[in-house]
């Protein structure tokens, strides 16, 4: 799954069409067929990935493929409720495996507008699809410019070897 | 070998490569790079294996000692609290070793080979304390009651392998590999085993609340025993699994659950010491000892299952009506047997009961917690 959306990501350089992605298509309504959204696919440095709709504001929080590789097991997932503020680099939850806890902190500004219910009985969909079915929670954004100053996929690959070799 | 750690350097077990060729995940724990997971086993998976068949830990990290001679018995009675007189031949105790004050320098597994002759593990993260400790002592003891009461000879067995095959299926195992019956080797107990043409101490015990063997290994041949000792179905299983499963076992990790301003009255270790030790008190550290156990000790060790989130290490502990602070987790996991956040960690007394529900605070919130007998899961001890 992930070197399918790899491939997408690098032939759209780190744009990806809504329509090449059936999670992304169901989740985001359409207003009309020919309105050109752009989504993409930001990292930050704290292994969370947003992937952000430019025609609705919205950003799907996700913890990198990368970061739930390094967690193992995930048992529990605890997440702000939705209507809840947060600053961009502000904890938004906690997930917790078995040797620890790893604070999830939002990489953009905004209002969470809906969380993952999913995860408080499967908190494994966060191993199993990290980026896709275990998505954390949605947050409407304050400043798109939040976005923009996100790593691209190829820029987080880099980060997350230049951090492996400290 | 290369133990010696230089300048910060960590320490290498004589099982480094064979960790690194079975695709571990080496990680530094207390000074050694140890493995912490093999492969693309996940913790749970590797913690379950343990629970419902057999896995073998690398546990070379840890000191292993011999203290022989006349006066064996009588100086290691001077510096824990155990009845080691009494303890028979080729069997072990859990015991601590005391500052003055009676709080524990380390947890410890005596095992007594004959009165002038034992065995003795201890903690690798403590080894540089408990080496100069032992010294110390050694050399006061020499200079005042060796001539009474004997000479004692200490030899540390560097860069000897230490073995654990642990689980349901370990004895199987074993006993496939060796003429000795392992029937007459129940929990507690320790012989001389031939396995494969060498002739090694195994003890019957573990870390993890199942039955097993610690088995102890010359230098030179802890590869090849190891080789042996993980064959399907042992699957090595590396720190993470052990941390879970001694948790689950109510079992102390020194450093988290112990440390030199705790009694063992505290820790919930009274047992460890011997009954008529506790009147004579000739013990350093008897007199911190015999205040806790006459006037009961200010705080106990205690085991609880937190709802919601895990507790960890370093979470409050309040009183369920006053919300006063009483205590803190010291140790703190999602249990993979029980599907619970279980925790172990120290509250004033008189919260201490059984059943007595308790605030636990995780990221600024309050969660119920209700005290719980440890074990937490039943153990699983070979008592023949």
């Amino acid at each position: 799954m992930f070197s399918a959306l790899r491939t997408a990501s690098r032939s759209g350089a780190f744009a990806v069409r809504a329509a090449q992605r059936q999670a992304g298509a169901r989740l985001l309504p359409r207003a009309t067929p020919f309105v050109r959204t752009l989504i993409t696919k930001g990292y930050s440095k704290e292994h969370e990935a947003l992937i952000f709709d430019d025609s609705t504001n919205v950003g799907t929080v996700c913890i990198s493929n990368h970061a739930q590789e390094k967690l193992g097991d995930v048992v529990y997932v605890e997440l702000s409720s939705p209507g809840t503020k947060v600053e961009q680099g502000e904890s938004i939850g906690a997930l917790e495996s078995v040797k620890a806890t790893s604070e999830i902190y939002s990489p953009v500004s905004g209002t969470i507008e809906e969380v993952n219910e999913a995860l408080s009985d499967r908190p494994g969909l966060i191993n199993q699809s990290s980026e896709k079915d275990g998505w954390v929670c949605k947050i409407k954004v304050d400043n798109p410019a939040d976005v923009k100053a996100l790593m691209n996929e190829e820029a987080y690959e880099k980060f997350c070897t230049e951090e492996s070799d400290d | 070998m290369a133990s010696a750690a230089a300048g910060g350097q960590l320490r290498r077990t004589p099982l480094y490569d064979f960790h690194v060729e079975n695709g571990a995940k080496m990680v530094p724990f207390a000074g050694y790079s140890m493995p912490l997971a093999y492969g693309s086993v996940g913790a749970i998976a590797s913690h379950h294996h343990v629970r419902k068949s057999v896995g073998l830990f690398d546990v070379s990290h840890m000191v292993q000692h011999n203290f022989l001679g006349s006066g064996a018995t009588a100086f290691l009675e001077w510096i824990t609290p155990s009845s080691l007189s009494k303890l028979a031949p080729y069997s072990s105790t859990l015991s601590v070793i005391l500052n003055e004050k009676g709080g524990i320098i380390d947890d410890t597994v005596i095992t007594k080979h004959a009165d002038d002759a034992f065995y003795v593990v201890t903690n690798a993260g403590r080894r540089d304390r408990d080496l100069a400790w032992i010294k110390e002592r050694l050399e006061e003891w020499d200079s005042t009651r060796a001539a009474e009461a004997g000479k004692v000879e200490h030899e540390v067995l560097e860069d000897w392998g230490l073995l654990a095959l642990q689980g349901p299926e370990a004895a199987q195992y074993l006993q496939g590999l060796t003429s000795f019956d392992l029937r007459e080797l129940t929990f507690g107990k320790s012989a001389f085993v031939p396995l494969e043409g060498y002739n090694l101490h195994v003890a019957r015990g573990g870390y993890t609340g199942e039955d097993g063997f610690e088995i102890s290994i010359p230098p030179s041949q802890t590869v090849e025993v190891a080789q042996l000792l993980s064959k399907p179905p042992v699957q090595l299983t590396g720190l993470g699994a052990r941390d879970s499963l001694r948790l689950e076992a109510g079992m102390c990790l020194y450093g988290q659950d112990l440390d030199e301003d705790t009694t063992p009255v505290e820790a919930g270790l009274t047992w460890v010491i011997g009954k008529e030790r506790r009147e004579t008190g000739d013990f350093i550290g008897a007199e911190g000892v015999r205040k806790h156990l006459k006037d009961g000790p200010p705080r106990r060790r205690i085991g609880i299952v937190v709802e919601e989130a895990p507790a960890r290490q370093g979470a409050k502990i309040f009183a369920p009506s006053s919300q006063e602070l009483i205590g803190a987790v010291t140790s703190g996991i999602p249990s993979p047997t029980l599907g619970k956040n279980i925790a172990m960690g120290y509250v004033q007394s008189g919260y201490h009961k059984k059943g007595t529900e308790l605030l636990v605070e995780v990221r600024n919130k309050l969660r119920k917690a209700v005290l719980t007998p440890m074990p937490f899961v039943p153990t699983n001890y070979y008592r023949g």
